[in-house]
């Protein structure tokens, strides 16, 4: 086997276990759309990064972050609901990072690699990243399980028993911003959230407690970067959609099995 | 009408919480005005009044969750605050059964979690998703929840919401047998008033400000409180209030006697063999 495929399939498992257990938390917090709009926000992150010459990882993590403080202030406005303020994020984000890219005349960016992904040119720094970043990612999902759980349940609940809810919330968007930045390059901005929900709601049919899901979440991730990646290796199909289209595979797949774990 | 705006009867030290001229703004609206409420160990108290009285921000306030505008929330120093939430919605991708559900705050062993559920007459469900739980249902498990916590404070907001008709006498039943046992205030919001004021010490009646407070009993006579709901609302066909006091003064606890037949079930019963 090649080095690059070793290199991409060490990065796109990397990052699948990560997505897997973060992403049941999107999916059981019913923030899919919050995900896409801090993927979509990636590629102004991508641009500024340029421009300042800082590690495109860390400049994407910190826009991620910076929108996810703004979501918070706009939401305590109350004006306009959650999804409206997102949809006018996630575009205006999108559009800014576009225009961002096209002023940069001085690099060339392949708009398509980060748009889509581009696992087969994931570098050995990469690859220290993604184990690196990811292995903090758990270590502090692992941290704030429980209270995330809680507040995941009863947020009013939560906050009378004394969980520092707006800090966990605070921390839960870090780790968002942070997996998307290390997503980025294996699946692109526009397909991360496939990567969070796709193998969650897998393994959703399978799973009797919410620890067992996440587990299987990253397993069914890390099956489906291996699938995506045969496949686009053998057919020659661009990378990270047929990761893409593999999850989906196994989503459908999952389907016919009856229901093991607690409806 | 006996003046039971002060209770004198109540010392400082028996309360658990007390609002002192609470008042809270929704950019310029006025919710609650100068609301003076105190809640003691072993009483239940009860909030009514009609939507948009400020009954659920009262709680809020007094759970913590609500800033004041004005005035101030005191709360009893290690106060321990057992609160039951309007509804759970859990969404229907987070396997979670029972059991996990009152794991999830705070360290509990198996025993105590079997126990309690079968003190709220729920022993059954401790293996269920919680999403697979009826109304009724996932009240009793809340209040095994917040029980688990072992409370000085009930705090229940309109606990009976999502419960029906049948369960509803049942859950205040619990209720003050759940507040006789352990001894603990309960402050509850509720919308309706047969049942909930069976069991309930004192009753006021909120509309923005506190419009009428005092036992039962007492309060429904007050012409305040008889303009909010119409009419005197106890005063309901029997069938309707099973467990309500009756309007032959003071009730007494345990008060056990039956109403007289409405007319509807005096006509005599159909017979099924006709006589030849």
């Amino acid at each position: 086997m090649d080095d690059f495929l070793l290199r991409a399939l060490a990065g796109g498992v990397g990052v699948a276990l990560v997505a897997g257990p973060l992403g049941c938390f999107v999916v059981w917090r019913r923030m899919a759309y919050f995900g896409d709009t801090l993927s979509h926000a990636a590629l102004l992150g991508i641009a500024l990064g340029f421009v300042a010459g800082i590690n495109l990882m860390l400049a994407v993590a910190l826009v991620g972050l910076a929108l996810a403080g703004v979501l918070v202030l706009m939401q305590r406005q109350r004006k306009l609901a959650t999804d409206t303020l997102l949809g006018l994020l996630s575009h205006t984000t999108l559009s800014l990072g576009l225009i961002a890219v096209a002023l940069l005349q001085t690099v060339r960016v392949d708009l398509m690699s980060y748009l889509f992904g581009d696992i087969l040119a994931v570098s050995g720094g990469d690859l220290a990243w993604i184990w690196g970043g990811g292995a903090v990612v758990l270590a502090l999902l692992a941290w704030l399980w429980r209270p995330l759980l809680a507040m995941t349940v009863n947020e009013d609940l939560a906050r009378v028993e004394g969980v520092p809810v707006l800090a966990t919330q605070l921390g839960f968007m870090m780790l968002m911003a942070a997996t998307i930045a290390l997503a980025m390059k294996v699946v692109g901005v526009l397909l991360i959230t496939a990567l969070l929900i796709i193998p969650a709601a897998c393994a959703r049919r399978f799973a009797r407690t919410p620890e067992i899901m996440a587990g299987l979440a990253a397993a069914i991730g890390a099956l489906s970067v291996c699938g995506g990646l045969g496949a686009s290796f053998r057919a020659d199909l661009p990378a990270g959609p047929a990761v893409v289209v593999a999850a989906a595979a196994l989503f459908l797949l999952s389907q016919l099995f009856p229901r093991g774990g607690t409806r | 009408m006996p003046s039971d705006a002060e209770f004198p009867e109540m010392s400082p030290e028996a309360a658990l919480i007390k609002t002192t001229s609470l008042t809270v703004q929704f950019g310029r609206r006025t919710v609650l005005q100068s609301v003076d409420l105190a809640v003691s160990a072993g009483e239940v108290v009860t909030l009514v009044g009609p939507n948009g009285a400020g009954k659920s921000t009262l709680l809020r306030a007094v759970l913590g969750l609500q800033r004041p505008s004005g005035g101030t929330v005191w709360r009893k120093p290690g106060l321990r605050i057992g609160y039951m939430p309007q509804r759970l919605a859990v969404d229907a991708t987070l396997p979670l059964t029972v059991r996990r559900l009152l794991a999830l705050w705070g360290p509990v062993t198996d025993a105590a979690v079997d126990e309690t559920l079968s003190e709220v007459g729920a022993a059954s469900l401790a293996d269920s998703p919680v999403q697979a739980l009826s109304g009724g249902e996932t009240q009793r498990v809340m209040l095994a929840r917040a029980l688990l916590r072992r409370p000085d404070l009930l705090v229940l907001d309109e606990p009976a919401q999502a419960v029906d008709v049948a369960g509803q006498a049942t859950l205040y039943a619990l209720i003050d047998a759940i507040r006789r046992r352990h001894g603990c205030g309960v402050l509850m919001v509720s919308h309706d008033l047969s049942y909930a004021i069976s069991g309930t010490d004192r009753l006021i009646c909120l509309n923005g400000h506190v419009c009428c407070a005092g036992r039962p009993e007492d309060v429904r006579r007050h012409p305040d409180f008889q303009a909010l709901f119409g009419i005197d609302p106890l005063a309901m066909p029997a069938w309707l209030s099973a467990a309500g006091p009756h309007s032959h003064g003071a009730a007494t606890p345990g008060c056990q006697h039956t109403h007289e037949p409405g007319p509807k079930d005096r006509s005599p019963p159909k017979d099924q063999h006709p006589h030849g």
